[in-house]
């Protein structure tokens, strides 16, 4: 066997991933993808390592519930031949590997910098100095924008080549949010600054984050977390997910100028956030998830509460909602427009509801559960048109079936709650990764530690990381002014995918 | 259109009706309040995430502290978050808390501009730029716009442009790679002009301090007119803090 296949959030030791010669790991990553719909690319990364650079590739087998895990050293001054050459899935993995270490790819067809990271190789090379895509026509014109946006919204900059009104292409340059924070888990020793490092790689993914983060942690400190532990690590994601989800069809209605819906949907949203403050202290749910201990725990109090609130919600929600879904002014502007087909989707490796709205069943919760997900025993919902108004019925659907899960959770309560522990120092020379289902899609945390038990490399992946490419294709053909339609209905993270 | 307006009707008034005076629900980790018992000082201070704690006689910088409530489960006799949420000032040393300190937090009179109420009293057009922020203040950013914050009833609203802004909204910690867009956006308003940095991350780049990644020299060239703490900001205490800063006279 050429690669080690593990669990997710099982901790090895690191001399358990087989290493082998380049040749040999690209052919068996690459071939691995293309035999079934099963796999898919998780996590790609280098660290240095003795003069050299070791490449990490994690590839997730959805139906074997496996990770395989495999290596390769390299030496960073002489040039690669590319995965991506061969599956587009590993394009970005790539860019950030020669990115960061100066690995030359022979045949990378799009050889771009990702996030231009402080500790980048290249320093002369800036944010400013992105080299677009450019057609040279009379007949064409380029549309700039960004990287500050009209709205209160993170920046990034987008460039369209554009015929009249209609797109042609879009390339999206990222990285202005770029706050070093792979870096700042290596540096910052205490615990508690690595949790807060955690809770803000993205504010609107708290929950998603920081559950990587302690059940990575936890997994390499060798503390098996109890289920009173699991349970209100689970009803965060799920109430994160329907808090997201609800302000996102605001937003989307926001850009059909479909008012009322817009301020139904975003006062919805505001009870749901609320509840996190009623539970915790804020309203999105930083200070909640702690390794192996919980400050607030989940009582029968706050089950009756959160009972009433869902009540509530899905009563006006659903009004709201079918009020939307049949509007023949919002359908107009949701269906057909911002299409990502089911070969594109496989083709770049999207995750999430991205993947999912395109008609592939790609979710974590069930193919590699952590929490309480097994328990549920969790089916994605799939959609087929892979456009606007898929993801805004998949946002939805998805709100119904985590209401269903939250009265599932909550239903029979322990009547005491075991909530204090506390967790060892990290086991030496151990890899270990952690796979989340947010409501985005996939998160994906990996670390490593040294001889001392320090930790010497954290890797995060964001789910966006997978699916910008997919909206850059997705508004190809559509006129410009449906952009924002189109973007807001992925709703991808700038912060997470810069770091 | 009819079943439009059965929901219009269903919904019913949804707004705060009294922004400053409205209580929180739950428990909503505000202004701390630091009694005398004396403890582990150092054991404290240690404890904290981003040095927002000092000792001797112990302080919390509420424009460092992420509001984890960590040191308040380590020592509840010592530390209590209390559920205030009036938290901006416009003098960064007000927003240290010292212990046996009880009183709310305040804007200084003696430092405010003529011009601030003079021209924006009322209508403020603000210009948010995210420098590094990671989308929670930015949240509740738009949330201080939604139907129950509501706070353009005040003729306070974001625009769109910084031709049409009098101020700046900053969130995150301002990142090497957002300090050149920051400083363009900052030049294209037109005087007179405020700034406003919203959230730990912006006041003192919070968990993120140090990280060479960041770039900050955009803070040391000018005066800041309201510092807005939080990990996010809570939209209350956004908006009490601007009708603070816009209505009060000298």
């Amino acid at each position: 066997m050429s690669y080690v296949s593990i669990k997710n959030n099982e901790t090895i030791p690191v001399s358990s991933i087989p290493e082998m010669d380049y040749s040999a790991f690209l052919e068996l990553n690459v071939l691995s993808l293309l035999k079934g719909m099963g796999a898919h690319c998780t996590s790609y990364f280098g660290y240095p390592y003795s003069g050299n650079i070791k490449l990490i590739c994690c590839m997730a087998n959805d139906e074997q519930h496996s990770i395989n895990i495999s290596s390769s050293v390299v030496d960073p001054k002489h040039p690669l031949p590319s995965f991506s050459q061969h599956s587009l899935v590993f394009e970005r993995f790539e860019r950030e590997i020669h990115e960061n270490f100066g690995i030359a790819y022979t045949d990378h067809p799009w050889l771009k910098p990702v996030r231009f990271p402080e500790n980048r190789f290249d320093k002369k090379m800036t944010v400013a100095d992105y080299p677009f895509f450019a057609i040279e026509s009379e007949e064409l014109h380029e549309v700039g924008v960004g990287p500050i946006h009209a709205g209160i919204i993170e920046p990034g900059h987008f460039r369209f080549i554009c015929n009249g009104e209609q797109i042609l292409h879009l390339e999206i340059q990222l990285g202005y949010q770029h706050r070093g924070i792979e870096s700042l888990f290596l540096e910052k020793k205490k615990l508690l600054q690595r949790i807060t490092l955690a809770e803000n790689i993205a504010g609107d993914s708290v929950a998603g984050h920081t559950i990587a983060f302690v059940n990575l942690w936890e997994s390499l400190c060798r503390f098996r977390p109890a289920r009173d532990l699991q349970l209100p690590r689970t009803i965060a994601l799920e109430l994160e997910r329907i808090a997201i989800h609800t302000g996102d069809l605001s937003a989307m209605c926001t850009d059909v100028a479909y008012q009322l819906g817009s301020a139904v949907f975003g006062r919805l949203r505001t009870p749901v956030i609320n509840y996190f403050q009623i539970w915790c202290g804020n309203r999105l749910s930083k200070g909640l998830i702690r390794p192996a201990n919980n400050h607030y725990p989940f009582t029968k109090e706050l089950a009756d509460e959160l009972t009433r609130l869902l009540d509530d919600f899905e009563k006006d929600f659903e009004e709201i909602s079918k009020e939307l879904f049949s509007l023949p002014s919002a359908l107009a502007r949701f269906e057909k427009t911002g299409v990502v087909t089911a070969e594109q989707a496989e083709m770049i490796g999207t995750v999430g509801m991205t993947a999912r709205m395109t008609g592939i069943n790609r979710d974590i919760r069930l193919s590699h559960p952590h929490d309480l997900y097994a328990e549920l025993s969790h089916h994605p919902l799939i959609k087929y048109q892979g456009d606007v108004y898929a993801r805004a019925r998949m946002r939805k659907k998805e709100i119904n079936q985590s209401i269903g899960y939250l009265r599932k959770l909550i239903k029979d309560l322990p009547d005491e709650i075991q909530h204090t522990g506390h967790v060892t120092s990290p086991s030496p020379h151990s890899f270990t990764i952690s796979l989340v289902e947010g409501w985005r899609g996939e998160i994906c945390h990996c670390a490593i530690t040294g001889h001392d038990g320090e930790l010497i490399v954290y890797k995060i992946k964001d789910p966006s990381f997978h699916n910008w490419l997919a909206l850059a294709l997705a508004v190809r053909n559509n006129e410009i002014s449906d952009f924002p339609i189109s973007n807001k209905s992925f709703d991808l993270s700038y912060c997470g995918h810069d770091l | 259109m009819l079943n439009n307006l059965k929901i219009w009707l269903h919904q019913g008034k949804q707004f705060i009706p009294d922004v400053t005076t409205a209580k929180v629900p739950g428990r909503f980790r505000g202004r701390p309040v630091i009694s005398k018992v004396s403890i582990d000082e150092t054991e404290l201070a240690d404890l904290c995430p981003t040095h927002a704690i000092s000792t001797n006689p112990v302080s919390i910088d509420l424009g460092k502290c992420t509001f984890c409530g960590e040191c308040a489960f380590a020592f509840p006799d010592k530390i209590k978050f209390t559920t205030d949420y009036k938290l901006a000032t416009n003098e960064r040393s007000r927003l240290i808390i010292e212990e046996g300190k009880e009183e709310g937090i305040e804007l200084d009179p003696a430092l405010l501009r003529k011009e601030i109420s003079q021209y924006f009293s009322g209508s403020l057009k603000l210009r948010q730029v995210s420098a590094g922020g990671d989308n929670s203040c930015e949240l509740e950013l738009n949330a201080c716009g939604n139907v129950n914050f509501d706070m353009g009833r005040f003729g306070i609203e974001f625009v769109a442009s910084p031709r049409h802004a009098d101020g700046i909204v900053i969130t995150g910690p301002i990142t090497e790679n957002m300090a050149q867009p920051l400083q363009l956006c900052y030049d294209a308003i037109p005087e007179p002009k405020i700034i406003i940095l919203a959230g730990t991350d912006a006041i003192s780049g919070g968990i993120f301090e140090g990280s060479p990644a960041l770039n900050r020299s955009f803070l040391s060239r000018y005066t800041i007119d309201l510092y807005v703490p939080g990990n996010p900001i809570h939209p209350l205490t956004f908006i009490n803090g601007v009708l603070e800063l816009i209505n009060k006279r000298k």
